[in-house]
């Protein structure tokens, strides 16, 4: 039979209609799918979809506050912010980074730490934000960036406000500066509060009232398209200003009190007795604090780094020294508190002293010696005998405590961060360092030597109680917060601290008697700053050795670090005291002719400012910065 | 006689691809952001697509059944030709340069498949055998390969399962069809040794998008945003700001239909689903109407692959099939796939219109 095939009409019209239905069947199974797919989709999660489609949209952007600006007492501006142009970068915009960096360094001036700075900010960038590459364009160079721009896809040219210091180095440690956020702070900072700004208090008032300064982001909806231009603005929050600050600091004052330390290393604190306030907070050399706002090139940072007056330590709260003599007022109302201690007594000073049973003289300053002094010339002369003995006498536990009362060894609690502690030695203390405490230590402990340590604010902040008879205050920076909307200012309040009690309240105008005529008297170490002031001022000079010494110290032919710190404490007018000062001039020689001077041009320069003419700017030009 | 019978066009089918073809330019007019370049382009494809079909429903269905084979032959040669000494683009070798145009040859072999099995299988008697089901199996698989070597999988498949349909409608045995989504099974794992990394990227991607969200991962979530931020009721036309946004990449190409669900939501979508069965269901009647088997099985076919092209489309869209690269049929812009889907629709007129109807 022949393979012819035969082709049944109705069987496969029969096959293909069976087919042909179960296609239809299918189809609309899977178009069922489809729509099933789309109701979970468009119906069941459609608010998911259609928040993140909104977040796609709608970019959030942040608007950095205006930082506070800070001020002097007086209104003078310290810190403020100024318009720069700077040239950012969006990096998710750049298809290319080295060919845009070539581009760019064609148009505008690019050093080399502005690229490395740049790198170094792209390998930690906080996300999307746009990163600097150059501040402080001129108008030039942004009217360049602003006619190529068209061809700079992700460079952005902004007008920032950029923090400056108009007065440079001038209270550069008082005041401090803000620089860019590094790795350790971002872990500390809230992250929400610092977006979109890119600087942070890293010094002195800048870090301490941070929080005052920064103020509040604001933030702007942007619809931004997927390459994260912004197309417009949806809503905008404006940003809070951060609180403008007053300091209770007087620029003239510190400038003044700089001019007069200029070429040397030291630092001058004067207060305000009623109050507590800060007038002066100076620590020589100073340095400009604007290079690091932006992060200063390494180079210029290792030479303040390796200057061996050492420009970056804050030598007003950090800068520890041995008080020398300043401390003799202090034990001297020490002594008089003791019940069978008689001021009229005297003691011949032969020049020396020597504990019973040793052979080691402790010598005093004067050679062959004071003669016969009672507590008062003690004081006025600066005898060193009288006070060993009497360290003797008081013994050291009774020494540390009523020093300690005035703030030696203790913070003093000022409004600035990192201040040291000073050191007020005792034999607890040596045992806890697993020393003896020798009987000689008692003895140098009288004329502020040994372990001993102040820092000038530490002093200045005593000799702040003397004035004020008593009354312990807390040294403020802080004079007022700015509202910068309502313009309300809110002052701040001293801060009573404690009470310092005499047996005698004579025992203040005694002390107050001698320290007077440290200044005034014939036999006064300060003598010479005092024979020609038109008021009264109490002082005390003090010396504080750097090297132990034996007889053969001489100061010209010492080699200059390793002379003496040269100390001067004062109040004035001794009757009614406007203002308290502590001046170190380290390795300065004797307090009496490097740092009761300075003390003595600061006194004329605040109780008698019309007769002085010296200016923060003038004072600014001469710093050279 | 009507104008559109004299043209031999099919009334319901020929209203169905118009509704199909102004949805097309609506849509492609929001998507090239109210520019007219996109949309006016895609009219004038429209015009030569529609000139096409015309052109083929003259040729009655006896005539493609003669030149079946020869088309087919033709397509085989050029898809060799391809590969000797075709036009490379992003990595695969797909067209021929013509000069004024590029040409894919695989765009053939999507009518040439259906064409030439049709052709053999309705000389046969149906069911067909195994014997005429492994020659049928032959003319498919030799296409095929063809196309995956290029590569182009998503057309390779879809040139496959036009084949496929053909020998399902003609009454391919189940257990057949069973043996062979068997072998399919079996042959999975070692065929993923063979694909290429980016597709099998793809694929990887389809289960979990979210994985490399702005990598692979980035298209099929950009667009699962859209279709799901458009809600029931759309967020209106023009108004899709995944596509202004240009969040949606290939807005007016392969992921046309993301832009339609945002802006016009699920009643829209229902609307333009209604326009393809529609389309999809005359095809059928078509090819149920048909009077000889060659005609039934090309227009079963040929109905069948244009469903499954839109399906594959809105499944990749939705995110519940791999991005394949497949326009959605009528309403993506693009050139060369319109045509082929003209003429596959200017075969379905003619079958329709050259019956002979035996007059009362």
């Amino acid at each position: 039979m022949l393979d012819i095939p035969l082709k049944d009409y109705f069987r496969e019209t029969r096959v293909f209609t069976s087919r042909l239905t179960i296609a239809i069947v299918v189809v609309l199974l899977m178009t069922l799918t489809l729509v099933a797919r789309l109701v979970y989709l468009q119906v069941i999660n459609h608010r998911h979809f259609a928040t993140l489609s909104q977040e796609n949209r709608i970019n959030t952007r942040p608007i950095p506050p205006v930082r506070g600006r800070i001020f002097d007492r007086n209104g003078l501006v310290l810190a403020e912010n100024l318009p720069v142009f700077t040239l950012e970068i969006i990096p998710e915009q750049v298809a290319d980074m080295n060919a845009l960096l070539e581009q760019l360094a064609g148009i505008v001036q690019l050093r080399a730490p502005d690229i490395e700075d740049f790198e170094k900010q792209l390998r930690r960038r906080p996300g999307f934000e746009s990163l600097t590459l150059r501040t402080h364009l001129n108008d030039e160079e942004a009217a360049r960036i602003a006619v190529n721009r068209p061809y700079l896809d992700g460079v952005e040219l902004q007008a920032r406000l950029q923090r400056y210091y108009p007065l440079g180095g001038l209270g550069v440690h008082a005041v401090g500066y803000v620089g860019r956020i590094d790795e350790s702070e971002l872990g500390r900072i809230d992250r929400s509060v610092y977006r979109g700004t890119q600087h942070i208090g890293k010094l002195g008032i800048e870090q301490r009232y941070e929080d005052l300064l920064l103020g509040g982001v604001g933030i702007e909806k942007v619809e931004a398209n997927a390459y994260g231009r912004a197309l417009r603005t949806m809503e905008r929050i404006a940003p809070d200003a951060g609180q403008n600050l007053y300091l209770n600091l007087d620029a003239d004052l510190q400038a003044t009190a700089e001019k007069a330390l200029i070429g040397r290393r030291g630092s001058v604190i004067a207060l305000e007795p009623a109050t507590g306030n800060v007038l002066v907070f100076a620590s020589m050399p100073t340095y400009d604090p604007n290079p690091f706002v932006n992060g200063i090139d390494p180079d210029s940072y290792r030479l303040l780094l390796e200057d061996p007056d050492k420009p970056l330590i804050n030598r007003a709260v950090n800068g520890q020294y041995a008080p020398g003599s300043t401390i003799k007022p202090f034990l001297a109302l020490a002594a008089m508190q003791v019940a069978d201690f008689d001021p009229t007594e005297t003691v011949m000073c032969p020049g020396w002293f020597r504990l019973p049973g040793s052979r080691r003289r402790f010598r005093d300053w004067k050679k062959y010696g004071h003669g016969k002094v009672d507590l008062h010339e003690a004081v006025v002369q600066s005898c060193d005998v009288f006070f060993y003995k009497l360290a003797v006498r008081l013994g050291i536990d009774y020494m540390h405590d009523f020093l300690s009362s005035f703030g030696f060894g203790i913070r003093t609690g000022i409004d600035m961060i990192g201040e040291s502690k000073g050191l007020m030695p005792s034999p607890e203390w040596k045992r806890a360092r697993g020393e003896v405490w020798y009987p000689g230590e008692t003895v140098v402990t009288g004329i502020g030597q040994g372990p001993v340590l102040v820092t000038p604010l530490q002093l200045a902040t005593a000799v702040n109680t003397l004035a004020n008879r008593g009354t312990k205050l807390r040294p403020r920076m802080l004079r007022s917060i700015e509202d910068p909307k309502t313009k309300v200012l809110q002052q701040t309040v001293p801060e009573r601290i404690g009470e310092i009690k005499v047996t005698d309240a004579h025992d203040w105008d005694k002390l107050t008697a001698s320290m007077i005529d440290v200044v005034h008297g014939e036999k006064g170490t300060a003598r010479r700053i005092g024979w020609n002031a038109e008021y009264k001022i109490a002082g005390k000079t003090g010396t504080s050795q750097v090297v132990a010494q034996d007889e053969a110290y001489d100061e010209e032919s010492t080699p200059e670090r390793l002379r003496d710190h040269a100390l001067f404490i004062a109040f004035a007018p001794a009757d009614d005291p406007q203002i308290a000062v502590a001046v170190v001039v380290e390795n300065g020689g004797h307090g009496s002719s490097a740092a009761a001077p300075i003390a003595r041009e600061l006194l004329d320069a605040y109780l008698l400012p019309s007769k002085m003419n010296t200016t923060a700017s003038s004072a600014h030009d001469a710093t050279g910065d | 006689m009507t104008v559109l019978q004299r043209l031999h066009l099919d009334k319901p089918f020929f209203y169905g691809v118009l509704v199909l073809t102004t949805l097309s330019l609506l849509i492609l007019y929001s998507a090239g952001a109210g520019e007219t370049r996109v949309a006016v382009g895609q009219g004038l494809r429209f015009v030569a697509g529609f000139a096409v079909m015309l052109l083929v429903a003259q040729i009655p269905p006896y005539q493609l059944a003669r030149w079946s084979l020869h088309i087919y032959l033709i397509g085989l040669t050029l898809l060799v030709l391809v590969l000797v000494v075709g036009a490379s683009g992003r990595g695969a070798q797909r067209w021929i340069d013509l000069g004024l145009f590029n040409f894919q040859p695989s765009e053939i072999m999507k009518l040439a498949i259906p064409m030439a099995l049709a052709g053999y299988l309705s000389r046969r008697p149906l069911p067909p055998p195994l014997p005429v089901v492994a020659v049928a199996g032959a003319l498919i698989l030799t296409p095929t390969l063809l196309i995956v070597r290029q590569p182009d999988l998503g057309t390779a498949v879809l040139v496959m399962m036009a084949g496929l349909f053909t020998l399902f409608l003609a009454g391919m045995r189940w257990r057949v069809i069973i043996a062979m989504l068997a072998t399919v099974a079996a042959l999975i794992p070692m065929a993923w040794t063979y694909l290429h990394d980016y597709q099998k990227q793809r694929i990887l991607t389809l289960f979990s998008p979210d994985a490399d969200p702005l990598g692979t991962g980035y298209h099929i979530i950009q667009s699962m945003i859209a279709v799901g931020s458009g809600g029931l009721y759309g967020k209106g036309w023009f108004n899709s700001s995944q596509t202004q946004l240009e969040y949606l990449p290939e807005s007016s190409t392969d992921f046309v239909f993301a832009v339609f669900a945002e802006e016009f939501g699920l009643i829209g979508i229902l609307v333009i689903f209604a326009a393809y069965l529609f389309v999809v269901l005359r095809g059928f009647t078509i090819a149920f109407h048909a009077q000889d088997s060659y005609a039934r099985l090309l227009a079963g076919s040929l109905t069948l692959t244009f469903f499954l092209y839109f399906f594959v489309n809105i499944g990749m869209v939705t995110g519940i099939l791999p991005v394949v690269g497949v326009p959605l049929p009528m309403i993506s812009y693009g050139g060369s796939s319109l045509v082929t889907l003209m003429a596959a629709f200017g075969i379905l007129m003619s079958i329709q219109t050259h019956r002979k109807i035996l007059q009362a």
